[in-house]
């Protein structure tokens, strides 16, 4: 294996301002390198800031501190030789497909002729052949995405940075495109020297990574790196497979040794005011701890196995393990779910005592939650604003997390009966109607 | 560029060839010779005072509907101009935007009509002596009319351009002269092109009026629709105004089938919903253009050429990355920058002041705003009539797309039409039935835009999902509980569009409808329009600068006060889906 160093990031931090005066944290201290010939994953829940990693090295915006450089160079705007993937496809719907793949090649003011032949190499290359004349909003998700990788083909570059690029997609269609990709890649078809993949979903990233990087949240740090030796291509079935996605779903499970300095709000499972809670209906929290409960699992369960068996990707399965932790209806360590007596008496309860349980829990764990209660057991009017207590979360994260934790909590408030709220006159209240 | 067929190829498709490029050689060639025959005269001299250049021979008509029409154009290419820059200019800048878009929503809102006295002298005394300074005048009164909401449109567009688009635009280094037309400009379209819509609509009304105007003692009239119609006037001639309407009917007809339909039908493929949508609107003009072969042919050369100024400002150089906020020191040029602008306002409105106080007392000021309060009382009036004639008829419609296809682009075209042609006949029933202005002609100022309200209405009830309608009727919900609970709630929004368009449009119309003349006879209401007017006519921009400034107040302070709130609360309640 060739061994040029194509990327090197060291120290890099970001961080956004916030109305008063101070920064959110969003990456810190994240050292990256990308060699020739390697894919690189970028793995971890949403809000684990690899999406903005991703787009410091795309030159899209800029480190508050740290360097990056490209081939030697530090990167300071879009530079030529490092494209990108969407998730979202990003194509321009009023071009063809044909004048879509052209774009890039016309901002680099080559000649008409050679935008042609280029162009039409690439989309031959990606099995685009037929469509050239065809607008996006004709197409499916998956030849979009085709489109999106013919595109960032087309400019030879280096560096082909890929953002969540299948989870768009469904099942099928994104099987296809990943195996397309590393047919390609591994034939040396493409012109690309690296790839750095962010991703949530971690079947994928050990299908395509050579190495994967693991990100924990606030703020957005590097974890461990897992590199993942297995040949190409890869075979789910694999048990040596399985032991890597095991794992990875160890290594996400395991409860950080010590808070780290300077975190401003933890996430569990000390669940005081300051953290941030997930928006997750109470019917998928009930729906994950009924089929934990029940056969085959009987109360505990391999975090892997019942990913796959229920659909869901770490994006939903983590917090919703997590919320079920914090609540004490379940423990989640060393990539298992295990349920707590209180759990497994939840799961055989009635909708109406389920309420109660649920709202005991509610108010005993989840220290918001008894905050708003408190505040509107004391006041006289038993009614408090919206404002009361976004402006109290406020001071521990940021306005987008403090509305996704008012939002969350109101909703399982509702569930549990503990408190109503009114969105049109934004008033939190004790009424029951 | 190379063709993949030669443009002789089997029998069939050469005959398809053949007669299209015949029409669109027609369409082209026609073009060019309406704006030969159009903008000659010009440059000729103003004729002699008291010496009228318009006949009312109605074989005279179709000239004269070629010169307004052309006026139409030319205003529309400076607001196109002045959109793409101004427009652009306040969304890359943060330090201009603070300036520009509060002006922008007051110039919306101040009523143009107003504007003509002042800005016909200028433009006179610019070209002294000849057509031209009237002409030009009479071009920037449309303009006037047009190009603010299309700027603002087109302010909103490149503010909401996909967050994904611009990334992607960024990371394949496109310059800022190929984003411009390849993302920013496409990705605006769809809302532009409805603007220019709203805007043409908008502009025949002021054509009309912008024709045939007297400052004090000085009358110009250009050749034109208006001035026919203002002439057919002062001789008390029904039938000429019944051929300059029906004129008018086919100008309107004629810009609607070669200008909108395929303009909004070529708009469609920038719309950004990648769905598959409903039928796409099509156009036997744009269809035809699109499939010769020699239009086609005709047409590669600029497209050629403006790919070649993509590669030349390729090598001008790319833009750097979105800088990162600004620090102190931004701040505090900011800071500068702000208390500039401050100053350059309370300076001009010193002397807005100073010059209105020169020529009036401050009672007069008082007199004026009690004047705004009558006609204000008459919009409100107005729109509460309109909307209870309109909003049931108008959900009526949209609820039967048979009907709503058909009633659709009637309205429409109802909106566009300029109701000032129409006051003729209404003054002359009022004249012989003796009836009180101050009464009867109020319905003038809401006749040409009652019609948003009812277009706007029936979009919106073609909107409400048949799901909805389904429960409705499943669940027996009849009567007043349907209109309650279904039918106004969903069209409320759309509502409220076309009644806030409506009323700007009757605070404006109000100057020319609050005071009318048939021949000899003189009918005035009592209000702030015919002040403003009357003004005009006397030459006193003292009491004009007055008037303006007062009805614009009233526009804004009952737009901040009622419209908005309203408008925001309706998107946050009952905006389906």
């Amino acid at each position: 294996m060739d061994n040029t160093l194509l990327l090197d990031l060291q120290a890099v931090r970001k961080a956004f301002p916030k109305p008063d005066g101070g920064e959110l944290l969003v990456l810190d201290g994240i050292d990256l390198r990308l060699r020739e010939g390697e894919i690189v994953g970028l793995l971890g829940r949403s809000g684990s800031g690899k999406s903005t990693l991703l787009r410091l090295i795309a030159g899209l915006s800029v480190p508050a501190a740290g360097s990056i450089s490209y081939l030697g160079r530090a990167v300071t705007e879009p530079p030529p030789g490092i494209a990108m993937v969407f998730q979202s496809f990003a194509l321009f719907p009023w071009l063809t497909v044909l004048e879509n793949v052209e774009l890039g090649l016309e901002a680099l003011g080559l000649p008409r002729e050679e935008i042609r032949r280029r162009s039409l190499d690439a989309i031959d290359l990606i099995g685009l052949d037929g469509f050239e004349s065809a607008y996006p909003r004709e197409l499916s998700g998956g030849m979009r995405q085709r489109v999106g990788f013919a595109r960032a083909l087309v400019v030879h570059p280096n560096i082909l940075l890929m953002d969540e690029p299948f989870s768009a997609l469904d099942v099928l269609t994104a099987e296809t495109l990943r195996t397309d990709f590393l047919e390609l890649w591994s034939e040396g078809q493409l012109p690309i020297k690296g790839v750095i993949l962010v991703t949530h979903n971690i079947e994928e990233a050990v299908l395509m990574c050579d190495r994967i990087l693991v990100f924990g949240s606030n703020p957005g740090r590097i974890l461990n790196e897992i590199k993942v030796d297995l040949p190409q291509p890869r075979d789910r079935l694999d048990p040596g497979f399985r032991d890597v996605v095991e794992r990875i779903y160890v290594e996400m499970t395991a409860r950080p040794a010590a808070e780290r300095a300077g975190a401003r709000a933890e996430r569990f499972p000390g669940a005081g005011i300051g953290t941030i809670l997930p928006r997750l209906s109470s019917n998928l929290l009930s729906g994950l701890l009924e089929a934990v409960a029940a056969a085959p699992y009987d109360g505990e369960a391999d975090l892997p196995v019942i990913a796959a068996s229920l659909h869901m990707e770490i994006d939903h399965l983590f917090p919703a393990a997590e919320t079920l932790q914090m609540l004490r209806f379940a423990e989640v360590a060393g990539g298992d779910i295990r349920l707590t007596p209180e759990g497994r008496r939840y799961a055989q309860l009635q909708t109406d005592e389920r309420k109660r349980l649920f709202a005991q829990h509610l108010l005993t764990y989840v220290a918001l939650a008894a905050h708003i209660r408190r505040v509107l057991d004391e006041r006289p009017s038993h009614r408090a604003p919206w404002s009361r207590f976004s402006d109290e979360l406020e001071d521990h994260m940021s306005p987008e997390a403090a509305e996704q934790t008012l939002r969350a909590v109101i909703s399982w408030g509702r569930y549990a009966e503990a408190f109503a709220y009114d969105a049109h006159t934004q008033m939190f209240s004790l009424e029951n109607p | 560029m190379t063709y993949p067929i030669p443009p002789v190829s089997v029998e069939k498709s050469q005959r398809a060839l053949t007669l299209l490029d015949l029409v669109a050689v027609l369409l082209v060639l026609g073009a060019l010779v309406f704006l030969a025959e159009a903008s000659h005269g010009l440059a000729q001299p103003l004729p002699e005072p008291g010496v009228s250049p318009i006949t009312l021979d109605p074989a005279a008509l179709p000239g004269y509907a070629a010169r307004t029409t052309l006026r139409m154009l030319a205003a529309m290419g400076l607001s196109l101009l002045f959109t793409f820059t101004y427009a652009t200019w306040a969304a890359k800048s943060r330090r201009a935007e603070f300036v520009l878009i509060p002006l922008l929503d007051i110039l919306q809102s101040v009523p143009i009509l107003g504007f003509i006295s002042v800005t016909v002298v200028f433009f006179m005394s610019l070209a002294p002596g000849r057509m031209l300074g009237a002409e030009f005048a009479a071009v920037f009164a449309i303009f006037t009319s047009q190009a603010w909401n299309m700027a603002f449109s087109f302010y909103q567009s490149l503010r909401t351009v996909p967050e994904e688009l611009g990334e992607a635009a960024r990371s394949f280094r496109l310059s800022p002269w190929m984003r411009f037309w390849r993302l920013e400009v496409p990705f605006a379209m769809p809302a532009l092109v409805w603007n220019m819509m709203m805007s043409m609509s908008g502009g025949w009304f002021f054509v009309v009026a912008s024709e045939a105007i007297s400052v004090g003692d000085t009358t110009v009239t250009l050749p034109g629709i208006g001035s026919y119609i203002a002439l057919a006037i002062e001789h008390r001639d029904l039938g000429a105004i019944g051929w300059a309407i029906s004129t008018m009917f086919v100008v309107i007809l004629i810009y609607d089938q070669l200008l909108f339909r395929p303009l909004v039908a070529w708009a469609d493929r920038f719309r950004f919903e990648q769905e598959m949508g409903v039928t796409p609107p099509g156009s036997w003009v744009l269809t035809a253009l699109r499939r010769s072969r020699l239009v086609v042919r005709a047409t590669a050369p600029f497209g050629a050429a403006w790919r070649w100024s993509y590669r030349l400002s390729t090598r001008a150089g790319n833009q750097g990355v979105m800088g990162g906020r600004q620090g102190r020191r931004g701040r505090r040029v900011d800071r500068i920058w702000h208390a500039a602008v401050v100053a350059v306002a309370a300076l001009a409105l010193w002397k807005i002041a100073q010059f209105v106080l020169a020529g009036v007392p401050l009672a007069e000021a008082g007199r004026a705003f009690l004047l705004g309060l009558a006609t204000m009382t008459r919009v409100i009036v107005l729109i509460a009539i309109a909307s209870a004639i309109w909003v049931p008829i108008g959900v009526w419609i949209g609820l039967r797309p048979n009907a709503a296809r058909v009633v659709q682009p009637v309205a429409q075209f109802m909106a566009a039409f300029p109701a000032n042609l129409l006051f003729p006949l209404a003054v002359s029933a009022i004249v012989a039935f003796r009836l009180d202005p101050d009464v009867w002609l109020s319905p003038l100022m809401i006749l040409g835009t009652q019609w948003y309200i009812l277009f706007n209405v029936i979009a919106g009830a073609s909107t409400i999902p048949s799901e909805l309608r389904d429960i409705g009727t499943n669940l027996r919900v009849r009567g007043w509980l349907w209109w309650r609970r279904i039918a106004l709630p969903a069209v409320f929004p759309f509502y409220l569009t076309g009644a806030i368009t409506a009323s700007g449009g009757s605070w404006n119309a109000s100057i020319v409808a609050e005071i009318a003349s048939w021949g000899q006879n003189r009918l005035q209401a009592h209000g702030l329009g015919a002040y403003i007017a009357e003004a005009t006519q006397a030459g006193d921009f003292h009491r004009v600068v007055l008037g303006i400034a007062v009805m614009s107040a009233f526009v804004v302070v009952i737009n901040r006060t009622f419209w908005r709130p309203l408008y925001a609360r309706a998107e946050r309640k009952f905006r389906l889906g």
